[in-house]
């Protein structure tokens, strides 16, 4: 289950960190990274959160793959950006500067470039963080630390279940996918995209029968252990707050309000030098 | 004081979040246009939510979507996640009055669960992700709704057929309130 969530054991700072302080810092991380577009700030993001990459003893080559992914999304989405709207910065900070002499709908003006700079600078402020995340995090750790930062145990608990049932009914899918392609049910291009569609509930109904009945099972089970009576629960995975924890949950907050305050200062999300 | 979440839900949303996560990361079905797989998990949350209600449909999509951008290490894109959620909670409450687990699902109940999905999707994928997209990104605007568009209609094709095949057969699966007649 691991493998399938990219995680990597090592010994590393990070990996001591509990699921609960990472995951409280992805989200401060997220929201400053989504509020701002403040070029200064988002660079500064960038490169900490490349910076963390040593820290976690992640290689470059354990994350590639992700990264190729990434990077060809990356492109895909500038390209469309510029398609659909080459007037954008303009329009975001105010001015028309148009650059090679050139003129027209398609024509490339600094304002666009910038913007596009800073929309490219977003992805580098977010995914390298993201990534080493998904790389440091046990993901058995996951419903420990969700309850631990407040979301109520019986949610916690269905993540942990879902994480817990995710082999199994892959392995079943895996299973039923088989033994209905051998009785010629088709799935690849030669049939056609209705028939295809079709042919995946051939597959889906035996699988969410036997999931409904392994829901009945196992609530059955767990309201015979009396789940849900008490107000708490303990975690096998659940791990006590260190040092180090306090200051990254307090370094990611700064950030956050770094990212507030430039909005502030700056009058809008934007950093204008065009002005 | 009778509580928001039985067990019952409980597990419902984990499993369900499960099956969604296998559908949307590891059944690819090609479409015509090149690079894109057709997504069929949202068939299958159409149907979690039907059957058990609206916080079991929002909770399963937001956790089995969490999951699959975390999967794929791309970045998690909460203004995506957050409207898979929405659509799970809409179809929820749309089809409250259906009782598809008592083994009830005729041609008012297709009809229902199908407007109900298309309100669904529109609104999810047209109004909430472009919508905060541009509040999170600040993306363009038509560059957003192009794909809220696009995405909504696919997925609202594919839940007409895998939802409904899929609540029909389990709606037959199950014997119905009352079937059973004393014998003389």
């Amino acid at each position: 289950m691991n493998n399938l969530f990219n995680y990597i054991e090592r010994k590393s700072p990070i990996h001591e960190l509990t699921g609960a302080t990472k995951l409280v810092c992805l989200f401060l991380w997220s929201f400053a990274a989504m509020t701002t577009y403040d070029t200064r700030l988002l660079v500064v993001l960038a490169v900490l959160g490349i910076a963390l990459f040593p820290v976690g003893r992640i290689r470059l080559k354990d994350v590639s793959f992700m990264l190729w992914f990434t990077l060809v999304f990356l492109v895909l989405n500038t390209v469309l950006v510029y398609v659909f709207s080459p007037h954008h910065g303009t329009e975001i900070y105010g001015t028309c500067t148009y650059l090679f002499g050139l003129s027209g709908h398609f024509a490339p003006t600094a304002e666009q470039f910038f913007f596009q700079l800073n929309y490219i600078l977003k992805y580098f402020a977010t995914i390298p963080f993201v990534l080493l995340f998904v790389c440091t995090t046990n993901p058995s750790e996951f419903a420990a630390s969700l309850n631990k930062i407040g979301v109520s145990y019986s949610v916690s608990y269905s993540v942990a279940l879902a994480l817990r049932y995710i082999p199994d009914i892959q392995k079943q899918y895996h299973e039923i996918s088989q033994a209905s392609q051998a009785r010629g049910v088709e799935l690849s291009k030669k049939a056609s995209l209705i028939s295809r569609l079709k042919s995946a509930s051939a597959i889906l109904v035996p699988l969410i029968l036997s999931s409904m009945s392994r829901i009945e099972i196992i609530s059955n089970a767990m309201e015979l252990r009396c789940f849900g009576k008490n107000k708490k629960r303990t975690w096998y995975m659940a791990q006590k707050f260190k040092v180090l924890d306090y200051v990254s949950m307090i370094v990611c907050a700064l950030l956050l309000v770094a990212s507030l305050v430039l909005t502030h200062i700056n009058g809008s999300r934007f950093f204008n030098p065009f002005k | 004081m009778k509580k928001i979440l039985s067990v019952k839900t409980i597990v419902a949303i984990g499993i369900g979040a499960a099956l969604f996560f296998v559908l949307g990361r590891f059944v690819a079905i090609p479409s015509p246009v090149p690079n894109t797989n057709i997504s069929i998990q949202y068939g299958l949350l159409a149907f979690i939510a039907a059957v058990f209600g609206p916080i079991a449909g929002a909770l399963a999509g937001l956790i089995g979507h969490f999951f699959i951008d975390f999967s794929y290490g791309w970045g998690v894109w909460w203004s995506w996640v957050i409207a898979s959620a929405v659509f799970g909670c809409i179809m929820g409450f749309v089809t409250l009055k259906l009782k598809i687990d008592e083994g009830e699902f005729d041609v008012k109940g297709i009809i229902l669960f199908n407007i109900g999905q298309i309100v669904a999707h529109l609104l999810a994928w047209v109004v909430v992700a472009p919508v905060l997209d541009i509040l999170m990104y600040q993306e363009p605007a038509n560059k957003v709704f192009l794909q809220g568009i696009t995405g909504a209609i696919i997925n609202i094709i594919t839940t007409a057929i895998v939802g409904t095949l899929v609540c029909l057969a389990y709606s037959k699966a199950i014997p119905k309130k009352g079937s059973l007649s004393e014998e003389n």
